[in-house]
């Protein structure tokens, strides 16, 4: 926890199954205001179930998730635009829009929801590209992007209306290692410049120490171990141990 | 069986549940103006073809089995009636229907299905729009509105294919054949088809929709909800016709 910050987003005692199979058995974090949290977890562990909880795109069914002190438990979907103009989501593979250009991808959210003029959107994609380190792509397609440069488009998506959370879903699946460094550290100066809390799910304990500042294990519908970096290295919890050693 | 009755009564659900989304979200501002010109383009202009091939030659064959058959009987004089009752009630709504399902139907469900699986419908959700609203609401109008303008093609083209046959091979006169079936024929032949074909419409699209929506696993699973989407529309319009037809015969 850091001194005197609050937590912004909250997880308490969820609960999720689908069809009979039970994937979250009482899962309980905070994420500080402007704080990384990285939850780590194999395959099929229920990281990215955890991470759709946080925005409300899945509802528990049993436990709450709350952002900025509001429950989003029996919030319908068009109550749930409010927390997502805040807690914005990138998505694994980047979800980009693949009928539209980057541009149009860009300018999606702030067509939506900013109220902005052609040219003012125009500018702020260009400066969200810029970003991202990305620019003069506008006028591409996702199918002409790479791994990584949908990645960047995607976040740079998902920041256009300066939320005030962004949920990464296993950021750097897929890519070779120098993009996934790269990667890395966009999400940190981002995070440093723009000073929005983050949480990252990932299998890549690499990655986690680049970007994270406390980390969460899930094991079996739980969060078995929390702790800061130190701490990481140090326990003497088996699995968290057992993932040190497979990524170091 | 037991289970299978379980699976349609749920899709009859979730038919049930998307079909009042969408007609909250088409209530909702701002109207989305620009993805129903899209969508009436695609649904409507580019089926224009086969909904234009698939009618003449019903048209021909109509008017080829009827005039070998009303010839026995030395009543060929009467095939536009029975041109103009066929079509105009049963056989332009349903024929193009059942071409708008398979290609418009099967369109809208791999579009919205492969969507779903590359996660695309949960980053509109999670940029806090609908894809009901985006994706639904348009194809859903678009296919509504489009249908009986179709189904009026449709009925027109097949007229000409029977007159086509009427002149070539029974004999008769282009004109006689029109002014003989405008006689016999009542407005009512003709707003019960495209009151069919309305409903048709919605079923089709609110299907596509549907199916897409709930595809699942991937380019296999986008595979198997259009094949599926495909086969419920064709049903669903063949199955409702029996009803619409009781329905309008007993309206008058």
């Amino acid at each position: 926890m850091k001194n005197g910050a609050r937590p912004y987003i909250s997880a308490r005692g969820l609960y999720k199954s689908f069809g009979g199979r039970p994937v979250l058995q009482g899962v309980d974090f905070d994420v500080y205001e402007g704080e990384t949290l990285v939850i780590l977890g194999g395959s099929g562990q229920g990281k990215s179930v955890i991470l759709r909880h946080l925005n409300g795109l899945v509802a528990p069914d049993r436990g709450e998730v709350l952002i900025d002190g509001r429950s989003l438990s029996g919030l319908g979907e068009n109550q749930l635009y409010d927390v997502r103009r805040k807690v914005a989501m990138v998505f694994q593979l980047g979800a980009l829009f693949d009928s539209e250009t980057v541009y149009g991808n860009i300018s999606y959210p702030l067509r939506e929801h900013a109220g902005l003029g052609e040219a003012a959107v125009a500018a702020r994609v260009a400066e969200l590209l810029a970003m991202v380190d990305l620019e003069g792509i506008e006028r591409l397609y996702p199918a002409e992007l790479s791994g990584g440069m949908k990645k960047r488009v995607a976040l740079a998506r998902a920041i256009a209306l300066e939320p005030r959370a962004v949920l990464y879903d296993e950021p750097t699946t897929g890519l070779d290692p120098i993009v996934t460094m790269h990667i890395n550290e966009l999400i940190r100066s981002l995070q440093r410049r723009l000073g929005f809390t983050s949480v990252v799910v990932t299998h890549d304990l690499r990655s986690a120490f680049a970007v994270g500042d406390r980390f969460a294990l899930l094991d079996q519908g739980r969060i078995r171990f929390s702790g800061t970096a130190e701490q990481v290295r140090t326990t003497d919890d088996r699995l968290m141990r057992e993932f040190l050693r497979a990524a170091f | 069986m037991a289970q299978a009755f379980r699976r349609f009564l749920e899709q009859l659900g979730e038919v049930g549940l998307l079909t009042r989304e969408c007609a909250r979200q088409a209530a909702r501002r701002p109207f989305e103006g620009a993805l129903l010109v899209e969508q009436l383009d695609s649904v409507g202009v580019r089926s224009l073809n086969v909904v234009n091939l698939t009618a003449i030659f019903t048209g021909m064959v109509l008017a080829l089995q009827m005039g070998q058959f009303l010839s026995r009987f030395g009543a060929k004089i009467y095939i536009s009636r029975v041109m103009g009752l066929s079509l105009f009630r049963e056989m332009g709504p349903v024929l193009t229907a059942l071409m708008i399902g398979a290609r418009v139907g099967a369109g809208i469900t791999a579009e919205i299905g492969s969507m779903k699986v590359t996660e695309q419908i949960d980053a509109m959700r999670a940029l806090a729009t609908s894809p009901v609203k985006k994706l639904v609401v348009p194809r859903v109008l678009a296919t509504v509105l489009m249908m009986p303008v179709l189904t009026v093609i449709s009925d027109a083209i097949g007229l000409v294919g029977g007159v086509i046959i009427a002149v070539t091979q029974l004999g008769l006169g282009a004109g006689y054949f029109f002014t003989s079936m405008v006689q016999n024929t009542r407005l009512g032949d003709l707003t019960s088809g495209l009151g069919k074909s309305l409903f048709f419409g919605y079923l089709i699209a609110i299907i596509a929709c549907s199916k897409g929506l709930n595809a699942s696993g991937g380019a296999d699973g986008v595979g198997r909800a259009t094949t599926s989407a495909v086969v419920a529309a064709a049903i669903g319009v063949l199955v409702s016709d029996f009803f619409l037809t009781k329905l309008f015969l007993a309206v008058g």
